[in-house]
Order: structure tokens, then sequence, then C-alpha cells
């Protein structure tokens, strides 16, 4: 039964493919020198360039950090292309000057970019390597005052927003890849939603790192207004070179009065092959600043592809009565590291935030939960609940589960519950005893095991998740 | 009910088998036939549980010797889920909990993946919630039951009556219940029992593995087996539990 379920979990990685296209690369390294130049080709506000100057020289003064629970050899940041992007550059009216080896990389990676084969309604901002190819629905979105445009463009149309709100959530000088980041960004999607405006469909960015030993630093913004609600969603593919790659994001979300928001990623980066040889670092930022009250944000995260993963996508409740949730399946295989969870930051009275989170651990992986629970002292009445489940697949995996609870608030109430478990033979066989083969026998196990996670996906990324993580575990259980 | 001539739904011959390397079987002969109910009893360690568990195909057990034909088919040649697919069934002595995995989802895909072995057309989950409310009369079990995941949060008696309502819903040619009885009130005993009587056809059988006769005031075997060292010592009829109940095992194991 072992070699049945180890075929399981070790099935090829097919968005793996290279797409040959002309492309634009910035040579190798980092100075200020490249920071103008990235700064310079996008056209961008003198302000800006300060941004990112000030950001860099920070960053200079900082170590990298080492408490995360994974280990890889040191990142040459001098080894790392920092800007590529597909020739020509020039402004797109519409999908008709794509380039159609781009049009055909992303319906192979089944993102099909012409609006009329969408059949979802999903609104989506394409990211090739450093910039934004296209966004679709665009016109649509604006006759309601949704700005929903890459990130340039928004340098570019909506300055004072920018301005505003860059850097608000996590500053420049958060920590050492947000700050790395911010001197650095080229693209990534910006979403504004106007007070009072549900946003009529799924606003959706499809990230891609095509060229090999280039990072990705992408950037997305989402402003919703007072009383205004969007669901975001966020997906993820890379080709599958033996180097490793550094991406590195920064997302910032900001909801004022009793606005909503909903993120949600699937990502499936590359993961390295079996043997941990190249794959996706993936070093993201993500904090969402309930600014208002009442005012909600979600995240919602399905993590497969990266070889090192570490990301803690946070809250900061500020807002009084406002809602934080964290909902995450990590899953790890062969060699893969993920260092996962988040921060609930409890400011105003009667917050409230939820954690579930899910971790799987396959073949010779180390997979992480850390979690921040923190209660301020003005935070009367928060509450606070957090479930961290592990799943073991296999006896050379490991699970740890790494949570942090701080009160100062003596009226807040705070609940951890934590629990282990392992796909056993037993299970197995009890599922092929019922004539179930082992294949549908994990899938139905792990989706059990996700389920609490997998209903608050948008029902086309549900479909997805499950299909990945069967695909992911392919020959796994033993 | 012993039918005359009724066909053979599986025959063992000389069957050995053991786990990690230590002989637990040394030649076990059993032939069943449609329309009986048989009981193995024995001591504990004397091989009951392992032989139901060698015939479900367990991947913990190697079988060394023998042959094992089910309904024509070379049993040891099966994956643990053909064998299943075959119409061979076990009810676990510890049934597993899936958690997050629904009970009627569960049912529904083992059901289907037998309707489509069988050539039939599956059930969608409408026309399945039709068909299970019927099957779940059969074990007295709440309609709550299928919604709960599987065996997650049972009582031990919850747990073996969902093994019978398995059971039910796949309708196998052979059942082997491994000590079903074994953790049940008298009250759930009865349903149990009277859940297996219902199945009972002229066209499949019935092994129960157990330690206590109680079980077989309920379920009337054909045949009693005694199971010691591995082998059958003695086979007899429904009288045969009764006189283990009164005399013990230790006379037949002198015998030995």
């Amino acid at each position: 039964m072992s070699a049945v379920l180890n075929n399981l979990v070790n099935q090829p990685y097919k968005h793996g493919f290279v797409t040959d296209i002309e492309t634009e690369v910035v040579p190798k390294g980092l100075n200020e020198d490249v920071i103008r130049l990235i700064s310079r080709k996008k056209e961008e506000p003198e302000w800006l360039l300060e941004f990112r100057l000030s950001a860099y020289r920070h960053w200079l003064t900082l170590t990298e950090p080492a408490w995360a629970n994974v280990t890889y050899p040191k990142i040459d940041f001098q080894d790392i292309i920092y800007f590529a992007q597909p020739k020509p550059k020039k402004q797109l009216a519409s999908l008709d000057e794509v380039d159609p080896e781009l049009l055909r990389t992303f319906a192979k990676l089944g993102v099909p970019l012409h609006e009329q084969k969408l059949m979802t309604g999903v609104a989506v901002d394409v990211i090739f390597d450093s910039v934004s190819v296209t966004t679709t629905y665009k016109a649509k979105l604006a006759e309601i005052g949704i700005i929903f445009c890459s990130f340039s463009e928004a340098v570019r149309e909506h300055p004072e927003l920018i301005k505003q709100y860059l850097g608000s959530v996590v500053p420049a000088s958060d920590n050492y890849y947000a700050s790395l980041n911010s001197a650095v960004f080229t693209d990534g999607s910006f979403c504004f939603i106007p007070k009072g405006t549900k946003c009529p469909m799924d606003l959706s960015t499809y990230f891609r790192i095509n060229t090999e030993g280039s990072g990705q630093f992408e950037r997305t913004l989402i402003i919703a207004e007072e009383g205004s609600s969007v669901c975001y969603l966020e997906g993820c593919t890379a080709p599958q070179f033996d180097t490793n790659q550094l991406h590195a994001a920064v997302v910032e979300l900001v909801a004022l009065d009793n606005a909503d928001i909903k993120y949600s990623t699937v990502q499936n980066w590359y993961a390295g092959d079996e043997n941990g040889k190249g794959g996706i670092y993936n070093f993201v930022t993500k904090r969402g600043l309930c600014k208002g009250i009442n005012s909600k944000i979600s995240w919602t995260q399905v993590e497969t592809g990266s070889a090192i993963t570490w990301k803690y996508p946070s809250c900061v409740l500020l807002g009084d009565n406002s809602v934080g949730e964290f909902y995450s399946v990590a899953l790890t295989n062969h060699k893969q590291q993920a260092d996962t969870g988040t921060k609930m930051i409890h400011v105003g009275k009667n917050t409230r935030s939820k954690i579930i989170a899910k971790g799987i651990s396959a073949g010779r992986s180390n997979n992480s939960y850390r979690g921040l629970v923190k209660m301020g002292s003005r935070a009367t009445g928060a509450r606070n609940y957090s479930q961290c489940d592990s799943m073991l697949i296999g006896d050379q995996c490991i699970a740890n589960t790494f949570p942090t609870i701080e009160v100062l608030n003596t009226t807040a109430k705070v609940e951890h519950e934590a629990s282990t478990s392992k796909i056993g033979e037993d299970q197995m066989f009890f599922f092929a005893q019922r004539g179930i083969g082992s294949e549908e026998a994990i899938s139905m196990i792990i989706n059990g095991f996700c389920k609490d996670v997998f209903v608050h996906l948008p029902m086309e990324f549900a479909v997805e998740a499950t299909k990945l993580l069967g695909l992911k575990l392919e020959g796994s259980v033993g | 009910m012993i039918y005359k001539d009724s066909q053979v739904l599986l025959e063992v011959k000389n069957l050995k088998a053991e786990v990690a390397g230590v002989e637990i079987l040394k030649g076990v002969n059993l032939t069943i036939r449609a329309g009986e109910v048989h009981a193995i009893m024995g001591i504990n360690g004397s091989g009951k549980s392992t032989l139901s568990k060698v015939l479900a195909g367990h991947p913990d057990y190697t079988v060394t010797a023998g042959e094992a034909n089910f309904s024509g088919k070379n049993l040891f040649e099966l994956a643990p889920e053909e064998r299943a697919r075959a119409g061979l069934f076990l009810a676990f002595q510890y049934p597993v909990e899936i958690p997050g995995v629904s009970n009627s989802a569960l049912l529904r895909l083992a059901y289907n993946t037998l309707q489509t072995e069988r050539g039939l057309e599956e059930l969608d989950p409408l026309e399945f919630e039709d068909f299970i409310q019927d099957k779940i009369k059969v074990v007295e079990m709440d309609p709550s039951f299928l919604s709960r995941s599987v065996n997650e949060g049972f009582s031990g008696g919850e747990k073996k009556r969902n093994e019978i309502l398995q059971m039910a819903v796949l309708e196998p040619k052979l059942a082997i219940l491994d000590e079903t009885d074994s953790g049940l009130d008298i009250d759930a005993l009865r349903i149990v029992a009277h859940g297996v009587n219902s199945l009972l056809s002229a066209n499949n059988a019935v092994v129960m593995v157990t330690h206590y006769q109680r079980l077989l005031n309920y379920i009337v075997p054909d045949f009693v087996h005694v199971m010691d060292g591995g082998r059958i010592v003695k086979t007899g009829g429904k009288e045969l539990a009764l006189e283990l109940e009164a005399r013990g095992y230790d006379w037949l194991r002198a015998a030995v």
C-alpha cells in the first residue's frame, strides 16, 4: 500500500513550462541605480522614487531574518534579476494587441484572457514576470466607480490614492522582505471600491514568473471604502527551473467603516523537485487593516507550491467591532518547507478573530504553523478562536505549531485548539475494504480534513484547490 | 440456513499467513456456501481476527501458503478494493474515524463505485438520499448520522451500527463481522443482530467472529468453528457454542 500511496503523492508539476517570449531584463544585481532605472522605466513620480530609495537604504541596515523554522542557503541578492518584462512594452488598448504567445501561455494555465470566454465573470489582472499584461472587465467596473488596474497604471492615473495608502498597512520599514519589496516592486494590482458599492464580480490577479533568475516583487493594494465589499482571488504558477527564485510580495488591504474584504489565494508556484532542487522562495508580507468600525477582512489561502513558504496574512483590528478571519491549508511534500500562519492584532473594542489553520505534511517536508494573537489594552470584550490541525502522511515529515498569545486586557477571551492526525494504513484499508481506490480515498480524507477551510473559498477556487491537493499528494501515504 | 446444493461462495484451503515474520495462521480450511451463517470462535490470539483481515487483504499480513477461492476468483490475486467490489465485506472490530467526511458522502461513493463495477447507473445525491432512507431503518439509525463525519464522536455501539449500515448499502455476498458484538450493550446488540438478520438471504452468507455465545442467540449460526493456534480445530452446529459457553475452551485445546 505504501508504494501506491507514494505514487499518488508524486505527480509532476504541470505548470512547469517556460514561454519563449522576448523579454527585456535589467541586468542582475541591486543598487540605487537599478532602483532608479526601474522607477524611470515605469515613468514614476519623484515621490515614489524617494519611497523606493528610502526603503532600500533602510533595507541595507537590516539583516535577513532567521527565526522562521526553515533552512535554505543564503540568498545572493546581487544574483537576482529585479525587472523582467515581455517586449514590446506599450500601452495596450485591447487584448488583440497582447502578444499571442502570452495569450496562449495563460490559456494553457487555465486563465483565458478573452472576456467573452470568462464564464464565471471574474475580472482578472494578469502579471507576467514584473509587469501587468492586461486587466479584463476594467471598463465595465469603472462604470460603477470601481478601480481595478495594474499598480503601475494606478500610480499614473490615481497618484493621490497611492500616495495616501501605499505603505500605510505594511510600512516600508516593516521587515526585511517588505523593505526589499518597497525598494524594487515592479507591478501588481490595485483595487478601489468606492463607498457603498458591492463589487459585482470577483476580482482576480494571476501571477506568473517566467524568466529564469528573475524575482517577482509585486505589490497589491486593495481599498474598500465605507460600506463596500469585494471578493479578491489570487493565483500563481511558475516554470520549473533548477535554480531557486525569490517571490517577495507585499499585499495591503484597507477596510473602512462597515466594509468587507475577502481575499483568497491558491498558491501553486513551482515547489522544486523531489530532492528539493529549484522552486520558489515565497517570502510574502500580507496584512489587512480593519480601519473602520464593523469592518471585516477575511484571508483564505491554499498554499501548495513553493520550495519555502514564509507568509503570515494578518489583520490589524483597529475599528471597534471589526472582524478578522484566517482560513489556511498549507500542504508540503518532498523537501518543501512552510512556515506560515497569521497575526491577529486586536486594538479596538469587541473585535473578533477566527483562525482555522490546516497543515498537511508528506514526504520529507517540514510544515509549521506560526501565529500571534494579541489583545491590546483597549480591546475590551475582544475574542479570538484558533484551531490548528496537522495531518501527517508517511513517517518522514514534520509538523509544528508555534502559537503565541499576548493578552493585555482582562475582558478579552482567547481560545486555542490543536490536533495532529495521520493518514494511516487503517484508514486506507477501511476505504479499500469499502471498494474505494487509494486515490479517491486520499482525496476524500484530505478534503474532509480541509473542509472547514474550503467552504470559505469561492466555488471555482474550491474545485481547483481540491484537484490541486489531490495532484500534489499523488503517491504519498504510507 | 443450509440450502441443499447451494453455491460455494468461499473456499479456503490450507491457508497460512504471517504478520511481521510471525506465523499466525497455520493451515486454515473453511468452506462457506450461499445462505449459510458461520461463527468462528476461539480465545484471544487464536487467529480469528487475523483470518478476517487476511481474507479482506489487510496489507500488514502476508499469505505464505494455501489458497482462497471467492466466487470463482482467486482471492489472493485481487487488491483489497477488488475483493470488496467482488462482494466481500468486513465489518471492522475497531471502525476508524474519518474527520470531515460525511457518512452519506462515503456511503454514496462506495455505493456508486460498486454500481459502476456492476455496470449500473450511479445514483445522484438526491436519488441516493431516497435510497439511503430505507437503509438506515435497518439499523434504526437517526438520519442525522448521515450528515455527521464518519464515526467521529460516535459511541461504540453507534460505530458498529454504522458498519452494518455500510453492509446494508453494499449488499455483499459474504460479510465477515469481526467482533461486531464486542462493546455493545444489549439494545445495540439486538439492533445490530436484527439488521444482519434482515439482510440474510439464500444468495449471501455471514461469518461472525466472536468470543461470546450471546450474539449467536440473536443471529443463529448453521456452523460454529473453533480456532486455536492458527487452525480450525473443531466444527459443529449451534449447540457447539452452547457447549463452549458451559465448558470453556480448555477441553478442546487439550484435545489438539
